[in-house]
């Protein structure tokens, strides 16, 4: 099967990351304890970290330094300091900034690099510094191809914000979305991927027919969608590096909803029958397909916890859509939202803490999320209709898709806090993003 | 349905239509039975447009415009409204008449819900009209399904009225037409 002429090969070769732990400062990073300057991503009414970020030296320094000040402040955890306000120029990685310079502008932490070219490779050395107490709190080195430059600016804003905030970065990330263009009656619906920036946007499909849902699986390297056309849905497989393009195969009715397993082993997805859906799961390795639900509610958007024993899925069995959680072979099903509303599209966290849900109450939808037992709900966004959520692989970040009133879909983040709210750098309409795990 | 609810509805039929033509006119002509098609027609009341002289009987024509191909649902539900079962009473004797052709019913959806679950709901709301047509004496061998949830709607509107055009079942003629 497949389109081979319709299919770009993603180029995501091995970036060789020859990470050096240079430890200049080995005091700092030995002691478990966080430097003077932290930032807790869990509360969101905290003050934007202002840092300074100069343009790093050498080949392509700038735009390194570009594009991970855009990282840092789309976070909404870091309020980047206008290099035209710097005092010191022409930082050298080897010798120490001069800090009185850096605090004189109020930056509490400073990132400066040098990039090198050598035998056709590019090797990135960065400092992350604490102004105020003179440390270093970072010294790192990477090196890969030049024409990876982004995913090298990428990994050191990874590393600079788990450095500050704790938790693990998402930069070093992507999206698989559906692409939308044309008029509301004669929409066009495309597989694209990006980077988590919006950087280097690239088709999969080729518009010909709807796509929906896709999902990545947890190594990255492979995606799940579903296509519909007039004769039918199908769930297919997409290795990225590979291009190869297999559809999971025939089902008595429509299949729909797919989403891998933790461990990329399975995946979970809708067939309808006669009008019914329920939740199967198929062993991607025996082909082999289990039954979970059989009740005549519509019972869909399966999404696995992280340990891959549970599933949590949609279901209007109780007369209107709210979220259940059963055991990954079905059994033990609970319901466990209780709010009015109606509740869709469930997405457990990847670190497990949170549920991420659709809801809808009366005109308007909502962006929310739950703890796993149902606890703690609380919702994120309002709008004419926010939908599709997914998670950064940290569990701190959610995108989603939100449409104004007659106006095509865009895609949008939220932190889980529900205070950082931005439109997702990508200039086109977008619908069901999907983020990647951190690549690696 | 009350008389004012069906006024604004036939308005929007109009409108629909008009716009669904136009649209036709800028872009390559859609296979037969495939998108939304000219607005569906009562049998009883085939009202203005297009003169149903020069129309093949058993044609896809003849059943869109004389038997009507759209039949619509309440949010959220997918049961054969009573407005609906009358569309469909002349859509199985048309089907029964001309046995060699083939259909395809198509659920949609309106907008106000989320994707997956307007799939599910749009693939409840075709198979209640199939079965409603199996009911009156059609072979099931010869209807098939499918949902495009809220994908394909047929008004591009964000009204009430609007939403209630795009909450549908269609019957697409595939094949065996004259």
């Amino acid at each position: 099967m497949s389109a081979p002429k319709e299919t770009r090969p993603m180029r995501l070769k091995a970036l060789c990351l020859a990470i050096a732990s240079l430890l200049l400062a080995s005091a700092s990073l030995a002691t478990p304890a966080r430097a003077q300057i932290e930032i807790d991503v869990n509360k969101g009414d905290v003050q934007p970290l202002p840092i300074a970020v100069p343009a790093f030296g050498g080949t392509r320094g700038a735009d390194i330094s570009q594009v991970i000040t855009g990282n840092l402040e789309r976070s909404g955890l870091f309020a980047p300091i206008n290099p035209a306000a710097f005092i010191e120029k022409g930082l050298d990685v080897a010798v120490q900034p001069r800090f009185p310079d850096w605090k004189a502008i109020n930056a509490q932490a400073l990132v400066n690099g040098q990039v090198t070219v050598e035998g056709g490779r590019l090797r990135v050395d960065f400092r992350l510094w604490d102004v105020y107490s003179e440390q270093q709190l970072l010294g790192l080195q990477f090196t890969s191809t030049p024409e990876n430059w982004r995913r090298v600016a990428h990994k050191i804003s990874d590393a600079v914000y788990e450095r500050l905030t704790g938790e693990k970065g998402y930069f070093d990330t992507r999206i698989v979305f559906v692409s939308e263009t044309g008029g509301r009656l004669n929409r066009t619906k495309t597989l694209a991927i990006m980077d988590q920036d919006g950087a280097n946007p690239s088709y999969l499909t080729d518009g010909s027919y709807i796509v929906m849902s896709p999902r990545f699986s947890a190594t990255s390297q492979e995606i799940t969608y579903m296509t519909l056309r007039p004769e039918g849905s199908a769930i297919y497989l997409f290795n990225l590096e590979t291009a190869r393009r297999e559809s999971i195969g025939k089902f008595p009715g429509m299949v729909y909803a797919p989403r891998f397993s933790p461990d990329g082993g399975r995946v979970a997805f809708s067939v309808e029958r006669g009008g019914n859906s329920d939740i199967y799961v198929m062993n991607l390795k025996s082909r082999t397909s289990a039954r979970l639900t059989s009740d005549p509610g519509i019972d869909t958007s399966a999404s696995f916890s992280p340990d891959g024993t549970k599933i949590v899925f949609n279901s209007d069995r109780g007369g209107s859509p709210q979220l259940y959680i059963m055991n990954s072979d079905g059994s033990g099903v609970r319901r466990i939202s209780y709010g009015s509303g109606r509740y869709t599209t469930p997405v457990w966290s990847p670190v497990g803490d949170f549920i991420a849900f659709t809801k809808q109450t009366g005109g308007e939808f909502h962006i929310g999320v739950m703890r796993p037992d149902g606890s703690d709900e609380r919702l994120l966004t309002t709008s004419y209709l926010d939908e599709s959520p997914t998670w950064a692989p940290n569990g701190r970040v959610l995108m989603f898709s939100r449409e104004t009133q007659g106006g095509p879909p865009r895609l949008w983040t939220v932190d889980v806090t529900g205070r950082i709210l931005r439109a997702a750098p990508y200039p086109g309409s977008g619908s069901d993003p999907a983020w990647s795990p951190l690549l690696n | 349905m009350s008389f004012s609810t069906k006024h604004a509805l036939r308005l929007a039929l109009v409108t629909t239509a008009a716009l669904s033509m136009a649209a036709c006119a800028s872009r390559p002509k859609p296979g037969p039975g495939v998108g939304p098609g000219p607005g569906p027609g009562y049998p009883s009341q085939p009202g203005p447009g297009p003169s149903t002289g020069n129309v093949v009987p058993g044609s896809i024509q003849d059943f869109v415009i004389n038997i009507g191909d759209r039949v619509y649902f309440d949010f959220d539900r997918y049961d054969i409204r009573s407005d609906a079962s009358p569309v469909l009473d002349a859509q199985a004797q048309w089907l029964v008449r001309y046995p060699s052709v083939a259909v395809r019913i198509e659920g949609n959806a309106d907008e106000r819900g989320t994707r997956e679950y307007n799939l599910a709901l749009g693939a409840r709301r075709a198979n209640s009209v199939r079965e409603y047509l199996v009911s009156r004496g059609v072979s099931p061998a010869r209807i098939s399904t499918v949902s495009f949830g809220k994908e394909r709607p047929i008004d591009p509107g964000t009204s009430e009225e609007a939403y209630q055009r795009n909450r549908n079942g269609h019957t697409a003629i595939t094949g065996g037409a004259r």
